[in-house]
């Protein structure tokens, strides 16, 4: 199968002072694929996606961007990167349209093409009702979309979202999943999420980290049961409160 | 891309009262401050001075001491602005939208600097428009306007590069507040204690902010208060710039 790599990072570590964050993760990302970045909570995932967006200096290894290294020449790799942080980053004394002008221009597009990269990103996070009002004013869910739409505006060969669906309702989480899905298809999405149904919902291939390593890298065809998969990784050190997980 | 920033930040300031309201209470209190200046110039000092020769004119009384105060007044102002800058997006976790965006952190600084800068120049020319009025009925000093309308944007312009750096330390904009607040009065301190009678010292005085400012107001333009003021705001920018250049590389 012949297959453009968007994302390669090779022997990614990261130490914190003394403590290790992320030990030597390789993570790499196929043009059309939806990687789910899997992990309890400490494991290393919001690191890893601070590191691949460039917010983070790794301590060693390095990464590619659509074949542009992030560490040499981080602008032009920037270029090609979405990141919706756990937080969206918005501003609340801006209206949408102001916002996503901004971020617009941030990128570097100009005149109609602004427009329209303006238009399509909120029609595809469906935004387009609340267009004129401030963010202030909008619900955790919206503000959440806005978050996306920031994200998907300059039409990035990567996309990074860290828990894209929280604090959204069932019906706005099953419309997100679908834009990821379609998001798939033309770029490549790594996402990172506690929610494992979600994982089995819209992702192609699953990467679980723990305590900084990873313990699970592979797609998800054959699995069964990703919770088990999941609590036996993540439990391997301790078989006890595997079992007691298991029968439940 | 720095011109983007800027006229975002800018644009932000007033989507907020904080400018507005900012704005409202400087222009009160100057203007307070010009009419009082102007009523005792004329009421009691020109007629006393009528006649004699080289008598300090309306230019050195009144319209020096508007822009003195203004700068004692900014002293206490400029931390509220400065202080939303860096440590408010850092509060509001926002700062990533601007490290993540293909822009290097000197575009950020700078962006951020000539929006505030940006403010500053409206505020001198709301400010700046109280003397030009007397320009109707008499005969202005105008280089010496010139020279006080420089000294202003130039001691307020190093005022920000100070609290800019002090804001891109802390995540709580209060602290970058008082911090900022706290190093402009102490630079002010400088000076006076420069020109304490036992304990007077030339080099306090020159590191001090007014004492350079001061010598504008006397339309005294040297080139080396002007180096002076432009060293203070590069050095601050720079060490700006390595700050935020540093969070990416530990923490």
């Amino acid at each position: 199968m012949e297959s453009t790599i968007l994302l390669a990072a090779e022997g990614l570590s990261r130490y914190y002072s003394d403590q290790c964050a992320v030990d030597n993760l390789n993570l790499q990302l196929q043009k059309g694929e939806v990687l789910g970045l899997l992990g309890p909570n400490g494991a290393g995932k919001s690191t890893t996606m601070q590191m691949l967006t460039g917010n983070l200096a790794p301590t060693t290894g390095s990464i590619q961007i659509n074949g542009i290294d992030l560490l040499e020449e981080p602008r032009k790799a920037k270029q090609h990167i979405g990141y919706l942080p756990e937080q969206p980053p918005v501003y609340r004394d801006l209206t949408v349209n102001e916002y996503l002008n901004y971020c617009a221009k941030l990128h570097g597009l100009l005149g109609s093409e602004r427009t329209q990269a303006v238009n399509s990103a909120r029609e595809r996070c469906s935004l387009n009702e609340v267009q004129n009002r401030l963010i202030a004013n909008l619900s955790k869910g919206y503000r959440q979309r806005v978050g996306i739409a920031q994200a998907i505006l300059h039409n990035p060969a990567v996309v990074i979202l860290d828990e894209p669906t929280v604090g959204l309702d069932p019906l706005q989480i099953r419309e997100i999943r679908k834009l990821i899905r379609e998001l798939g298809k033309e770029h490549s999405v790594i996402l990172s999420t506690h929610i494992l149904p979600e994982v089995q919902a819209v992702c192609d291939r699953v990467q679980i980290l723990n305590r900084g390593r990873t313990v699970f890298n592979d797609s998800l065809t054959g699995v069964e049961s990703l919770e088990k998969v999941f609590f036996d990784l993540v439990y391997q050190d301790d078989p006890a409160l595997a079992d007691e997980v298991a029968e439940q | 891309m720095i011109w983007t920033i800027a006229t975002t930040e800018f644009r932000r300031l007033f989507n907020s009262p904080l400018a507005w309201s900012i704005l409202a209470v400087v222009q009160f209190i100057l203007a307070w401050v010009f009419l009082l200046g102007l009523n005792e110039y004329v009421t009691q000092i020109q007629p006393a001075m009528a006649g004699r020769e080289n008598a300090p004119g309306l230019s050195d009384l009144v319209v020096s001491a508007l822009y003195l105060w203004a700068g004692i007044i900014m002293l206490a102002v400029m931390p509220v602005l400065t202080m939303r800058l860096f440590a408010e997006e850092r509060m509001n976790q926002t700062l990533p939208l601007l490290t993540t965006a293909p822009i290097s952190i000197t575009q950020i600084v700078l962006g951020k600097y000539f929006g505030l800068l940006l403010l500053i120049i409206t505020m001198i020319g709301m400010l700046t428009l109280m003397p030009a009025s007397l320009s109707l009925g008499t005969d202005l000093d105008w280089g010496k306007l010139a020279a006080a309308i420089l000294g202003l944007f130039l001691l307020l312009a190093s005022f920000a590069a100070a609290g800019l750096f002090l804001s891109s330390l802390t995540r709580q904009p209060i602290i970058a507040a008082v911090s900022t607040f706290g190093l402009l009065l102490f630079l002010m301190v400088l000076y006076i204690s420069g020109n304490s009678q036992s304990s007077g010292s030339q080099l306090f005085i020159y590191l001090s902010h007014f004492g350079h400012f001061l010598s504008f107001l006397d339309g005294l333009f040297d080139s080396s208060d002007l180096v002076y003021y432009v060293l203070f705001i590069v050095s601050f920018l720079l060490l700006t710039i390595r700050k935020l250049d540093n969070e990416r590389l530990q923490r």
